[in-house]
C-alpha cells in the first residue's frame, strides 16, 4: 500500500497590538459591551473613508525583518469583496499583489508573505428572536471590526500536525518578543488556519488541498490537521479525489465538516483600494520597525548553545520562554565565571518550574518567586561542589521557594551538609559492607547488582546526606575491585 | 434696498458683513422661493438657518469670509441630523451622525444651509432623472433635463432657488448641469476637496464642487472648501496651488478682464460628430470672443481622449459596485421586508427594493468588470487607458496652458428622451470624462444660447491650476455678458411659458 | 455577449435579486453598453502601467491615537433592527 505524507501550510491571524483601529481612531478594547466602539469609518457609514494606522504598518514591518523578509518599498491596499454581517463595507480592506513582506523564514519553516488587513466584526448567534416565524438571528459586535491584523502564511513545508503546532508555538513566542501581538488564543488575537493536502511519499507535485478553518488551540491545531490528514488518506485509497473546499474541524466530535461556500462562489474581485492610494513606506517607519527588534527566541537559543555551553534541549526551553530565559541569564551572572551553565538550565528548567508550575496554560515567572537568582546560583554551586548531595539540593530549593533566604544557613540548619570524602565515609561504607555478605559476595564476581543495597543501607545510616558515585567508589576501593 | 436675492455670493457676504442685510432676512427669502419651487430641486429644506448646524453650536457670525449665505448641497453630502439619502429609497430617511469635510469647512467659514438638493441617484446619471425623488426640471424649460447628477444644485442656482450650490462631480456631474442650467460649475483638482462626508460613487474620480451664478462666486466658495489636507482622507492634498503653496487663501477672487498670454488649446479629437451646430457655434464664437482679449488659441490633440467615455464607464461602475456594497440594511438604510428569509434575502431584496435601475445596472456593469476572468480585459485596460489619458494632458500642457471643449455636446434635452437608452445618455458626458480620468480642473462657464437653451463652454487646465482657469474664466465671463439670472423667474425666463423658445435674458451677442 | 447566467452569476455576486422580467432586459443592456465601451479592445496598450489613481504618493498614514468613538444609542440609531446592544440579522446558520 501506498505511503502518504501530508503537505501543510499555515495561514496566521494576529492581532497587532496597535491603541486603535486599522483604519480609524476608535481605541481597541477586548470585553467591553458591544458596539462601544464603533465610528462612522469603522460601521462603514456612508462617505466615510479609511485612513492608515501607522503604527499597524510600524509593527507589520517588524515582523518582516525579524523573519528577515523583503520588506515592501510601497504600501499598496486593495479590497476583497463578499457580503457578510461580520464585513461592515462589503469588502475586506487588505493587501493582495504587493504584501507588506515577501518571503522569510522563522525556524523549520520557510514564509510566503506577511500583510496587513483589517479585522471582521463579531457575529452572536442570539437564536429565536420573537418575530414572525420564530426564525432566529445574530446580533453584531463592530468593537473588534477593523482591528489590525497581519496575515503571516507560510510555505507548504510543513510534514506533521505535530511540527505545524510546535512551530506555531515558536511563532506565538517570537511575536509575543516582538511585542508585536498579544497572541492570545483564546481572545482570539492568534487564529489558525492550515491549508493541507497529501502526496505519495517521494512525490513532489501538490496535491489538491483543502482549508481547515480557525483552529483556536494548539490541541485543536493538532488533532484537526490529523483528523483531515486521515480522511484525505481514506479518500485517495477508495479511489475519489479530494475536493478543493473549506472545512471546519469540531474539537467536540472530532469531525470535519464542509463549509458550504457562500452561493457557491469565491470571487473576491480585488482590485486596488481607491480609497488608499499607494504611498511610499516611510523612512522614519522602516527605520523605527528595525530599531525596536529584541534578540528572539532562535537568536538567544543559538546564543545559550553557542556561548553558554548549553544543550540544544536546555537551549531552546530557556529561549521560548522569556521570563526563564532572562532567570537563567540573571542567574548566570549571579553565579559568576565559575558557575555551571548547564547545571542552572537544568535547576531552572526542571526543578524550579515544576515548583512554581501554576497550571497547564500559564507560564510561571521565576522572577516573581521568593528564589532570588544569586541563592540559586549558590545553591548549584554547593551541589557542584558537593557539599550538599543532589537529594539535599532539592530540599533546600523547596524552602528557597516556600521562604526565601539563601542556601548556606537552610543546609546549616536543616542538617543536610554532605558526609565529606574518605575519611568520613569510609567505616559507614565498611560498616554497610559487613552488614550485607551476599551482596560482597557477589559484588566480587564483578556483578555490580547489589551496589543498590549497600548505597541503600549507607543513606540510611547518613540520613541521605552520603554521595551515592562516593560510596560506589569506596565499595571498589574497599574490596578492591 | 435691492432685492437680496439678486446678489451674488461674493456681494450678499458683503452686504452682510456690512450689516445692510440680516443673515435671517436672506436666509428666509431664499427659503421662502425654495419652497414654491416648482423644478424638484430641493429633497430636503431646513426651516431656518439653524437646522442644518450639524453638530456646530451656533449660527456663523458675519465676521466670517461667507457670512450666512445659504447654500443648496447635493444630497449626497453627509451632514449631522440632516436627512442624506444619496437621492435612493435604501437611503431615504437616513440621519448621519456626522458631517462631510467640506461642508464643514463652508460652514466653518460662515455658510448656512438652506437644503439638500436632488441628483441621480448616487450620483448615477447625466439628467436627474435617476432619482428616487422624482426628475428635476430645467429651469430654463420645464419640459427639459437640468443634466445631472448635480441636476437639482444647478438648478436651484439658475431659479434663484439659492445663491449657490454644493455638488459634486465624477465624470461631469458639476459641469454638465451647470453647462445644461446656464450657470457656472468648477470641478477641482482631484484631492484637492476632501471626500469625506461625500457618499461615494466612484473614489477614484468623485470631487466636489461649486455650482454658481458667476466665477467670482466660485473662486470664493472653492476657497473655502479646499484648505489644508483633510486627516480623515488619504486622497485629501489641500490646494497645493499654482505655486505649490499649499494654502487655502492662495486662491484670489478674479479680477482678470484680459487672456493676453494665454494660449488655450482646443482638442480636435473630442470637436468631431455629436457636437450639436448650435453648440458648436457658441462655443467657436466664445473662442473668437477669446481671442479679441489677447488669447491664443491652437488646436491640440488628446488622442486618447474618445476612449475615455469606454474607460470611465468601467472604472467608475468598477469603483462604484464595491461603494455601494456597504449598502446591505444591517446598520442603515431601509431594509425590506423578508418575511422568513435569511441573510441571502436580507441582502438581495433589500439591494433590489432600494436600487433603482440605473444604479443596479452599474453595480451588475461594474462587478462583471472586476469579476474572475473579466478583470484583465475590462477594469485593468480600463486603468491602462487611463494612464494614456493622463500623458495625453501632460504633453498638451507642454504647449498651452488651457484646454477648451463644449462642456457638453448637445444642449438641455427633453424629459424622457434618452431614459431607455444608456449609450445615449453616457454620450452626454463624452467631453467632461478626459479631464475627470486625468483629475485636473475644469470650470464650466454659459457662453451663449442655442435655441433659446445654455451652452457651456468648458476650460480645463492642469493640475491646480485653479487660478489661472478661475482668472480666465472671469475675463471670458465679463466679455461673454451672460445673465446669470435669467431663468430666476418662469415669468422673466424663458421655459415655463414657451417650452424651448426662450430668449430674452440670456444673450450670447 | 452577456447571457442569461452570467447576468444571473453576476446578480448573486452583487447579491441583487433580479425578478424574471428584469433579466432578458438587463443582460441586453449589460451586452449593448460593453459592446460600445469595446473600443478600448482596439488599443495597443502593451507595456503600459495601469492608472489606478492619478495621486500618488501623497497619501499621509495617521498616527495611532484614539478619538472618540460614537455613543452606542447613536451607533445603533440608524440600524432597521437594533437589540439593546447590536444589530440584528438573519442568523447566518438559518
Ligand atoms: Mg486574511
Ligand atoms: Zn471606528
Amino acid at each position: 500500500m501506498t505511503a502518504f505524507e501530508p503537505v501543510i501550510g499555515l495561514e496566521i491571524h494576529v492581532q497587532l497590538a496597535t491603541r486603535t483601529k486599522m483604519f480609524c481612531g476608535c481605541e481597541l478594547v477586548f470585553g467591553d459591551p458591544p458596539n462601544t466602539h464603533t465610528c462612522p469609518v469603522c460601521l462603514g457609514m456612508p462617505g466615510t473613508l479609511p485612513v492608515v494606522n501607522a503604527e499597524a504598518i510600524r509593527l507589520g514591518l517588524m515582523i518582516g525583518e525579524a523573519f528577515g523578509g523583503e520588506l515592501a518599498e510601497r504600501l499598496v491596499f486593495h479590497r476583497k469583496s463578499y457580503f457578510y454581517p461580520d464585513l461592515p463595507k462589503g469588502y475586506q480592506i487588505s493587501q493582495f499583489d504587493e504584501p507588506l513582506v515577501s518571503g522569510g523564514r522563522l525556524g523549520d519553516v520557510g514564509l510566503e508573505r506577511v500583510h496587513v488587513e483589517e479585522d471582521a466584526a463579531k457575529l452572536t448567534h442570539a437564536g429565536a428572536s420573537g418575530r414572525i416565524g420564530g426564525s432566529t438571528s445574530s446580533v453584531v459586535d463592530y468593537n473588534r471590526g477593523g482591528t489590525p491584523l497581519a496575515e503571516i502564511v507560510t510555505l507548504p513545508e510543513i510534514r506533521s500536525a505535530e511540527q505545524a503546532s510546535s512551530w506555531l508555538r515558536l511563532l506565538r513566542e517570537t511575536l509575543r518578543q516582538l511585542g508585536v501581538s498579544d497572541v492570545n488564543m483564546e481572545e482570539g488575537s492568534l487564529r489558525c488556519d492550515a491549508n493541507i493536502s497529501i502526496r505519495p511519499v517521494g512525490d513532489t507535485t501538490l496535491g489538491t488541498k483543502t482549508e481547515l478553518k480557525n483552529m483556536n488551540s494548539f490541541r485543536f491545531i493538532e488533532q484537526g490537521i490529523n483528523a483531515e490528514v486521515a480522511r484525505q488518506i481514506r479518500v485517495v485509497e477508495s479511489g475519489e479525489r479530494v475536493q478543493q473546499e473549506t472545512l471546519h474541524f469540531d474539537p467536540r466530535t472530532g469531525s470535519i465538516t464542509s463549509l458550504r461556500s457562500k452561493e457557491g462562489s469565491h470571487d473576491y474581485r480585488y482590485f486596488p483600494e481607491p480609497d488608499l492610494p499607494p504611498v511610499q513606506v516611510p523612512a522614519e517607519l522602516l527605520e523605527s520597525a528595525r530599531a525596536s527588534i529584541p534578540e528572539l527566541p532562535l537568536q538567544r537559543a543559538e546564543r545559550f548553545r553557542t556561548e553558554l555551553g548549553l544543550h540544544e534541549e536546555s537551549a531552546r526551553l530557556l529561549a521560548f520562554r522569556r521570563a526563564l530565559g532572562d532567570y537563567f541569564e540573571a542567574t548566570v551572572a549571579a553565579g559568576g565565571p565559575e558557575a555551571d551553565r548547564q547545571q542552572i538550565a537544568n535547576w531552572i528548567g526542571n526543578d524550579l518550574v515544576r515548583r512554581l508550575d501554576a497550571g497547564e496554560d500559564t507560564d510561571p515567572d521565576p522572577a516573581e518567586s521568593k528564589v532570588e537568582p544569586a541563592s540559586l546560583a549558590e545553591l548549584v554551586a554547593l551541589v557542584g561542589a558537593k557539599t550538599i548531595n543532589r537529594k539535599a539540593g532539592e530540599k533546600v530549593l523547596d524552602v528557597l521557594v516556600a521562604e526565601g533566604g539563601t542556601p548556606g544557613p537552610i543546609v546549616e540548619r536543616e542538617g543536610l551538609a554532605a558526609i565529606g570524602g574518605g575519611d568520613e565515609l569510609r567505616p559507614v561504607v565498611q560498616a554497610a559492607l559487613d552488614a550485607n555478605p551476599d551482596a560482597v559476595e557477589k559484588l566480587k564476581t564483578g556483578n555490580m547488582k547489589p551496589i543498590g543495597a549497600i548505597v541503600g543501607h549507607v543513606m540510611r545510616e547518613t540520613k541521605g546526606r552520603a554521595d551515592g558515585g562516593e560510596v560506589t567508589r569506596l565499595t571498589r576501593e574497599i574490596l578492591g575491585l | 434696498m435691492t432685492d437680496p436675492i439678486s446678489l451674488s455670493v461674493v456681494d450678499a457676504a458683503a452686504a452682510l458683513r456690512r450689516g445692510e442685510l440680516s443673515q435671517d432676512e436672506l436666509f428666509t427669502a431664499y427659503r421662502d422661493r425654495a419652497a414654491a419651487d416648482d423644478t424638484n430641486s430641493f429633497t430636503w429644506l431646513a426651516d431656518d438657518a439653524t437646522t442644518a448646524l450639524g453638530a456646530r453650536e451656533g449660527l456663523p457670525g458675519t465676521d466670517t469670509p461667507l457670512a450666512g449665505v445659504p447654500l443648496a448641497v447635493k444630497d449626497l453630502f453627509c451632514i449631522t441630523g440632516v436627512p442624506t439619502a444619496s437621492a435612493s429609497n435604501l437611503l431615504r430617511g437616513y440621519l448621519p451622525p456626522y458631517t462631510a469635510t467640506a461642508i464643514d469647512r463652508l460652514q466653518e467659514a460662515g455658510a448656512t444651509v438652506l437644503g439638500k438638493t436632488n441628483q441621480d441617484e448616487f450620483a448615477m446619471g447625466s439628467s436627474n432623472e435617476n432619482s428616487a425623488f422624482g426628475p428635476v426640471l430645467n429651469p430654463w424649460d420645464r419640459t427639459r433635463v437640468p443634466g445631472g447628477s448635480s441636476g437639482g444644485s444647478a438648478a436651484a442656482v439658475a431659479a434663484g432657488l439659492a445663491p449657490a450650490a454644493i455638488g459634486t462631480d465624477t465624470g461631469g456631474s458639476v459641469r454638465q448641469p451647470a453647462a445644461l442650467c446656464g450657470v457656472v460649475g468648477l470641478k477641482p483638482t482631484y484631492g484637492s476637496v476632501s471626500r469625506y462626508g461625500m457618499i461615494a460613487f466612484a473614489s477614484s474620480l468623485d470631487q466636489a464642487g461649486p455650482i454658481t451664478r458667476n466665477v467670482a462666486d466660485a473662486a470664493l466658495l472653492f476657497r473655502q472648501m479646499t484648505g489644508p489636507a483633510d486627516r480623515n482622507d488619504a486622497t485629501s492634498i489641500g490646494w497645493a496651488g499654482d505655486g505649490g503653496s499649499g494654502s487655502a487663501s492662495a486662491i484670489d477672487l478674479p479680477t482678470a478682464v484680459r487672456l493676453d498670454g494665454v494660449r488655450i488649446g482646443v482638442p480636435t479629437d473630442l470637436l468631431g460628430e455629436g457636437i450639436e451646430p448650435g453648440v458648436r457655434a457658441s462655443f467657436d464664437a466664445a473662442l473668437k470672443l477669446a481671442e479679441s482679449l489677447g488669447a491664443e488659441i491652437v488646436e491640440v490633440t488628446l488622442p486618447h481622449a474618445r476612449h475615455a467615455l469606454s474607460a470611465y464607464y468601467l472604472l467608475a461602475p468598477a469603483e462604484a459596485s464595491s461603494n455601494l456594497a456597504r449598502f446591505d440594511g444591517v446598520r442603515y438604510g431601509n431594509r425590506a421586508d423578508i418575511g422568513d428569509g435569511g441573510l441571502v434575502e436580507l441582502y438581495t431584496k433589500t439591494r433590489h427594493d432600494g436600487f433603482g435601475p440605473e444604479v443596479k445596472r452599474r453595480i451588475m456593469l461594474g462587478t462583471y468588470a472586476l469579476s474572475s476572468g473579466f478583470y484583465d480585459a475590462y477594469y485593468r485596460r480600463a486603468q491602462q487607458v487611463r494612464t494614456k489619458i493622463v500623458e495625453d494632458f501632460r504633453a498638451v500642457h507642454q504647449d498651452v496652458h488651457l484646454i477648451a471643449t463644449p462642456t457638453s455636446p448637445t444642449v438641455a434635452w427633453g424629459l424622457g428622451e434618452r431614459t431607455d437608452d444608456p449609450i445615449a445618455m453616457y454620450q452626454a458626458d463624452v467631453t467632461t470624462l478626459p479631464q475627470s480620468l486625468a483629475g485636473v480642473p475644469a470650470i464650466s462657464i454659459p457662453c451663449g444660447l442655442s435655441d433659446g437653451l445654455p451652452v457651456g463652454l468648458q476650460l480645463s487646465g492642469p493640475a491646480f491650476a485653479e487660478q489661472s482657469l478661475l482668472d480666465a474664466a472671469h475675463a471670458l465671463e465679463g466679455a461673454l455678458g451672460f445673465d446669470g439670472t435669467a431663468a430666476f423667474d418662469p415669468a422673466r425666463g424663458a421655459g415655463a411659458a414657451t417650452p424651448g423658445s426662450a430668449t430674452t435674458g440670456g444673450a450670447s451677442r | 455577449m452577456i447571457d442569461r447566467d452570467t447576468v444571473l452569476h453576476v446578480a448573486t455576486l452583487s447579491r441583487l435579486e433580479l425578478r424574471d422580467d428584469e433579466i432578458e432586459p438587463m443582460a441586453r443592456e449589460l451586452s449593448a453598453v460593453l459592446d460600445h465601451l469595446e473600443t478600448i479592445g482596439e488599443l495597443d496598450l502593451e507595456g503600459v502601467e495601469p492608472t489606478a489613481h492619478v495621486l500618488a504618493e501623497r497619501s499621509p498614514l495617521r498616527a495611532d491615537e484614539p478619538s472618540p468613538s460614537l455613543p452606542r444609542e447613536v451607533a445603533l440609531d440608524q440600524a432597521p433592527d437594533a437589540s439593546d446592544d447590536g444589530f440584528r440579522v438573519p442568523s447566518p446558520q438559518a
